[in-house]
């Protein structure tokens, strides 16, 4: 019971900005900094270890590709989990999560769709395949550039906010059906030829540096979040105060 | 006129221009081919061009009903319509910014979606090469649809029906000319020549068109 | 040479309805003329057939005393409509230089956009987005274009809609700037506007002439 009064005091307490954004403040160059180690380290395993006997050094893009296609999927989940927060809880901060994560997520998605094009072209022999993995992938990016879209449309954010928070979450329950779909659909056309990433259990050797990239993948993707809501913070900061110096000056 | 395209650029890339949406559209739209034709990649590589021209048809469609119809409803068409400045070339000048604005960027986008459609090279650069000639007569013949639905309520899907029949030409020598440069047999100037003709014959015809509805409509 | 306005046996209808004949009026430079009348008997309506914007169904329009007097009379006048053509999404100086770079205005729009803020009363408030503004400072915005693109006759529909008192006293001395410079002012309102000397147009659904 009073964990729970704890959890909840601390809950509200990030709920208000200015706590907020002096706490994203101290914490972003320790998050910062962690990035950056784990990414030196993560790095040099990447290119220390030995190239796959069939791949060769392509194989080191997968170092990249998967981690950026876990965090795009992350990225969404954030999202999503942000948008409850803004219809359930109404939560203040959650619609700047949401605004904010939605490039973020969109880069990692472009980054796993472009290192998987370059890593496809040597292996498959094409930049491209419909194949039922990648399809998706791209209907993910799809799905965030148009939340993109929304939130450049509306200039009032809370009212941006509450829809996109909807469509969010229409797309994240969406997203099982899709994957379903496209899996059927790619399948029913074309069964044997679409080759699979990573059919066999991974070598260790490959494990280590795609483990340590993922974590540094995902602080890139916090640090990045918190820097993007403090910024979002700033900026309605700066519009409230740009509408209170018209109000101001029509007293004048 | 410099003022005047610098303004319609700004308008179009700031928050809630419709710059972004046109290209998402295109992407979406060719996206959209590979689900009901299937995954096969020779056929997609064959339908290609003609996807893309049909989806940045489409996406060019998209925003034009709003090139006259937003400065009709703050007032700015009147102050315009007074000018010294020809209206025609006001016209034209708004086309340019509308096309720099939403049909350059399909332009350029369109390699990368050639790519997801497996086209080769040539032929993603032929349709590239046809599309930067034809999207601009799309928007010069659209202006003259905008033009004529300015004043009405919901003139939004009106534009698209009433400019669809008239921009078939640019479609039939655009995709021509794009096949033209793949498949051997089939010279590739002349129909991207015709392409080309079109696009300045409607950089004369559209304006002064939409020039005279413009005229007309503002009552 | 000082700027005349002519206007002979001037009428316009609106679809088949006539909403006024025969007006006739001469303005000298520095004149001013208020229109005034119930709603819909066609203030707006006779602004616009003298602004070019609505046909005339006969009659003629003449601006004596222009330097090219081939030109039609509709690019020497200034039109300030109900609506305000300034975009929301640009700020309020991006607005004026973009009018008065439109309007072949020369010298540095920027000085004067900044000049024509500060006498409608929104100094300083150039940099916000036009949206950014109450009703009454996007009026006064608005009027700040007339000053940004000179033109010699200004014709306002209800220039002070959505105005204040004192909003109303910085429009009716906008008015007598322009008319000491040799303008000449036609406005239309039903607010007792106070321009000294003005002739008025009793607009009563059809046409009185002055």
């Amino acid at each position: 019971m009073r964990e729970r009064s704890l959890a909840i005091r601390s809950f509200t307490d990030l709920a208000n900005p200015t706590r907020f954004v002096a706490l994203a403040g101290r914490l972003l160059p320790w998050l910062a900094s962690l990035t950056a180690l784990l990414f030196a380290v993560g790095l040099t395993l990447c290119f220390t270890t030995a190239a796959d006997y069939q791949q060769g050094e392509t194989v080191r893009i997968m170092y990249i590709h998967v981690p950026a296609a876990w965090l795009s999927m992350m990225g969404y989940t954030v999202m999503a989990a942000s948008a409850l927060g803004t219809l359930v809880w109404r939560h203040p901060l959650a619609d700047v999560a949401a605004k904010c994560a939605a490039p973020i997520g969109a880069g990692f998605t472009a980054l796993a769709l472009v290192t998987g094009s370059l890593w496809g072209k040597p292996m498959w022999g094409t930049w491209w395949v419909w194949d039922a993995r990648l399809t998706s992938v791209f209907i993910l990016f799809l799905m965030y550039l148009g939340l993109i879209a929304l939130n450049r449309a509306m200039d009032d954010a809370g009212r941006a906010a509450k829809v996109s928070a909807v469509l969010i979450l229409v797309g994240f329950v969406n997203i099982p059906i899709i994957k379903f779909s496209v899996d059927w659909w790619n399948t029913l056309h074309q069964p044997a030829s679409v080759l699979r990433l990573g059919g066999s259990a991974i070598d260790p050797e490959f494990l280590r540096p795609l483990l340590v990239m993922a974590l540094a993948f995902t602080c890139l993707f916090f640090t990045l979040h918190l820097a993007a809501m403090r910024t979002e913070i700033w900026r309605r900061r700066i519009a409230a105060m740009r509408r209170q110096a018209a109000r101001g000056a029509a007293s004048a | 006129m410099m003022a005047l395209y610098l303004r319609d650029l700004k308008l179009a890339t700031r928050a809630g221009g419709g710059a972004l949406t046109g290209i998402l559209f295109f992407m979406a739209v060719v996206a959209v081919v590979p689900f009901g034709l299937g995954p096969d990649l020779k056929l997609l590589a064959q339908v290609g061009p003609a996807m893309l021209w049909i989806g940045a048809l489409l996406a060019s469609l998209l925003g034009l009903d709003r090139l006259f119809q937003a400065e009709r409803e703050d007032g700015a068409l009147d102050v315009m319509l007074m000018q010294e400045t020809p209206l025609v070339l006001t016209v034209f000048v708004k086309c340019l910014a509308h096309w720099t604005a939403s049909g350059l960027p399909l332009v350029l986008v369109s390699p990368l979606l050639g790519l997801f459609l497996n086209m080769e090279p040539t032929a993603i650069f032929a349709t590239m090469l046809t599309l930067l000639a034809g999207t601009p007569a799309i928007t010069l013949i659209g202006a003259m649809g905008a033009a004529v639905a300015v004043a009405l309520p919901r003139g939004g899907l009106l534009v698209s029906i009433l400019v669809l029949p008239l921009v078939i030409p640019v479609l039939i020598f655009g995709v021509s000319a794009a096949y033209a440069a793949v498949e051997d047999p089939a010279p590739f100037l002349p129909p991207f020549m015709i392409l080309t003709a079109i696009t300045l014959f409607f950089a004369v015809i559209g304006p002064a068109a939409a020039a005279v509805a413009l005229r007309a409509s503002s009552e | 040479m000082p700027i005349r306005l002519r206007v002979d046996g001037l009428a316009a209808s609106r679809g088949e309805d006539p909403i006024f004949r025969e007006v006739c009026l001469v303005l000298d430079a520095g004149g001013a003329l208020l229109v005034t009348g119930r709603n819909g008997t066609g203030k707006s309506t006779f602004l616009r057939t003298l602004a070019g914007l609505h046909p005339a169904d006969s009659g003629t329009i003449l601006l004596e005393g222009v330097t090219d007097p081939t030109a039609p009379v509709r690019e020497s006048l200034q039109y300030l409509g109900h609506r305000n053509a300034m975009k929301r999404d640009l700020t309020v100086a991006e607005n004026l230089v973009f009018w008065a770079r439109f309007s072949g205005q020369a010298g540095d729009p920027a000085k004067d956009g900044d000049a024509a803020l500060e006498a409608v009363g929104l100094g300083g408030l150039g940099h916000l987005p036009f949206g950014y503004l109450s009703a009454g400072q996007q009026r006064r915005a608005a009027l700040a274009r007339l000053l940004v693109a000179h033109r010699p006759v200004w014709l306002m529909d209800e220039p002070t809609a959505a105005l204040d008192t004192a909003s109303e006293r910085m429009v009716e001395a906008l008015i007598a700037r322009h008319r000491a410079t040799g303008g000449i002012v036609i406005a239309a309102t039903h607010q007792a506007l106070d321009v000294p000397g003005a002739q008025t147009l009793t607009m009563s659904g059809f046409a009185v002439p002055t």
